[in-house]
């Protein structure tokens, strides 16, 4: 438990002194939304209609260079074997480096959601809903995401690897996030979204409770 | 030995395939456009098995760190990904007469192009790792995540998609037709274990040269290394 705290103040640390890079991510999620309306025409009712999708779309881009910018640092001087060799367990690494992330990804959705607003006229019935939403599918992103993060930094043509390896796997947050975050925005008439946020907190707790337990693998020498 | 699978499973599937062309009778609603069935549905059974076996063969190398589980790991992705990839051009084939499109986002169809891309990735992962103990364990990693995802993949398509339609393929088969079905499930079975075999055996020997390479013999074969 020290050791995870360690992680994650050092993690927490690293994002504080780092705070351009959120801030680069943040404009790259926004520039997508902006393209995204382009590609959609400037149909104003089919745009507030396909917003939670376009949202979500343009976070699972922006996720990838998050993730992969969270490993980048460790590549440098060995900084992650170095830590290996800390009493700490790769676990404890592991979950310092997801819970951070999540954070990161959660505040990246949360920040891009008043542009979504702003472009596509869309609608905020239930701000705090849509936070938790938010805050439930940047957890399944991070868990795999950080895993493969781990790997794909150390490989050869890393930039492809990693969507490439996490997109397919995600799909279930993109279908249960999106579904979610339309019923909040459109209304739920029928009581369905519910189903969807407890598929979401499956996907979590079976991925955050799997790659833990992978980690150690992936960074073992 | 493999290569009495390989030719058990050929000849297998060509009599399958004869008695599901020519003696079989034809279906009531689809006509002849239903024998592709025959080679479909024994994809389908089969490429779920590969993935089983990798996703087994990844479990046996985290455990037992023994690269012949690696090396057949490897094996049975790429068995898997050739049957989902088939398995996805032979679904479009009988969508397109059938249901008039060539994609549906049918539950089963969708999870089958998941998988494919999933897996894929995994063998890309291979590729682009040089150290063969990092490439194994990450592989595997990898396969037991994206094993474990399917059937979420699965159901949350099932839910995305159940407003707009039911699954339309009988689960029923009446018996005339199960004879070619079998057979044909048993050629596909027998030729990816042959190829299974082969190539897991191919995978062993290139990672032995990978490990143990060949000294140079002489100086030129130096020289040629260097300039490569």
């Amino acid at each position: 438990m020290n050791g995870l705290l360690a992680a994650l103040r050092k993690e927490l640390l690293l994002q504080q002194r780092g705070a351009a890079q959120l801030f680069a991510v943040l404009v790259f999620g926004a520039t997508a939304l902006l393209l995204f309306s382009f590609a959609v025409g400037p149909n104003a009712e089919l745009l507030r209609r396909i917003a939670p999708g376009l949202l979500w779309l343009a976070l699972l881009l922006s996720s990838t260079l998050t993730l992969a910018e969270s490993f980048q640092s460790e590549m440098e001087m060995k900084a992650l074997e170095g830590q290996l060799l800390l009493p700490a367990s790769p676990a404890a690494l592991y979950y310092g480096k997801a819970l951070s992330n999540w954070l990161q990804l959660t505040l990246l959705g949360v920040l891009l959601v008043p542009l979504m607003v702003a472009l596509y006229d869309a609608s905020l019935p239930r701000p705090l809903a849509l936070l938790g939403v938010i805050a439930l599918g940047a957890a399944g992103l991070s868990a795999p995401g950080t895993l493969y993060a781990a790997m794909t930094q150390q490989a050869r043509s890393r930039q492809t690897l990693l969507p490439l390896l996490l997109f397919p796997l995600v799909v279930p947050v993109l279908i249960a996030a999106v579904k979610a975050t339309a019923l909040l925005m459109h209304g739920d008439p029928m009581g369905q979204l519910r189903p969807w946020v407890q598929l979401l907190g499956a996907f979590d707790a079976i991925h955050w409770s799997l790659c833990g337990l992978l980690f150690g693998r992936v960074v073992e020498d | 030995m493999p290569y009495a699978f390989l030719a058990l499973g050929g000849v297998l599937l060509l009599a399958g395939s004869y008695i599901g062309l020519f003696v079989a009778p034809e279906e009531r609603y689809m006509g002849d456009v239903y024998r592709i069935m025959y080679v479909h549905v024994p994809t389908a059974w089969n490429a779920l098995l590969a993935f089983t076996t990798a996703f087994v063969c990844a479990l046996a190398f985290l455990w037992k760190h023994d690269f012949r589980w690696d090396a057949r790991h490897e094996a049975a992705v790429e068995g898997g990904v050739v049957l989902s990839g088939l398995l996805c051009i032979q679904g479009a084939i009988w969508a397109k007469p059938t249901w008039g499109v060539y994609w549906d986002w049918d539950p089963r169809l969708t999870t089958t192009a998941v998988m494919f891309f999933a897996f894929i990735g995994i063998l890309a992962l291979r590729r682009f790792v040089d150290d063969p103990v990092k490439r194994a364990s990450w592989s595997a990693v990898s396969t037991i995540i994206a094993y474990v995802d399917v059937p979420i993949v699965y159901f949350s398509v099932r839910w995305w998609n159940s407003l707009h339609q039911m699954q339309s393929s009988p689960e029923t088969v009446s018996a005339p037709f199960i004879i070619p079905l079998r057979t044909n499930a048993f050629g596909v079975l027998f030729l990816l274990i042959g190829l299974i075999t082969l190539r897991a055996r191919l995978a062993l020997l290139r990672l032995e040269n990978e490990l143990a390479p060949p000294l140079p013999a002489s100086r030129t074969a130096l020289s040629a290394e260097g300039s490569r």
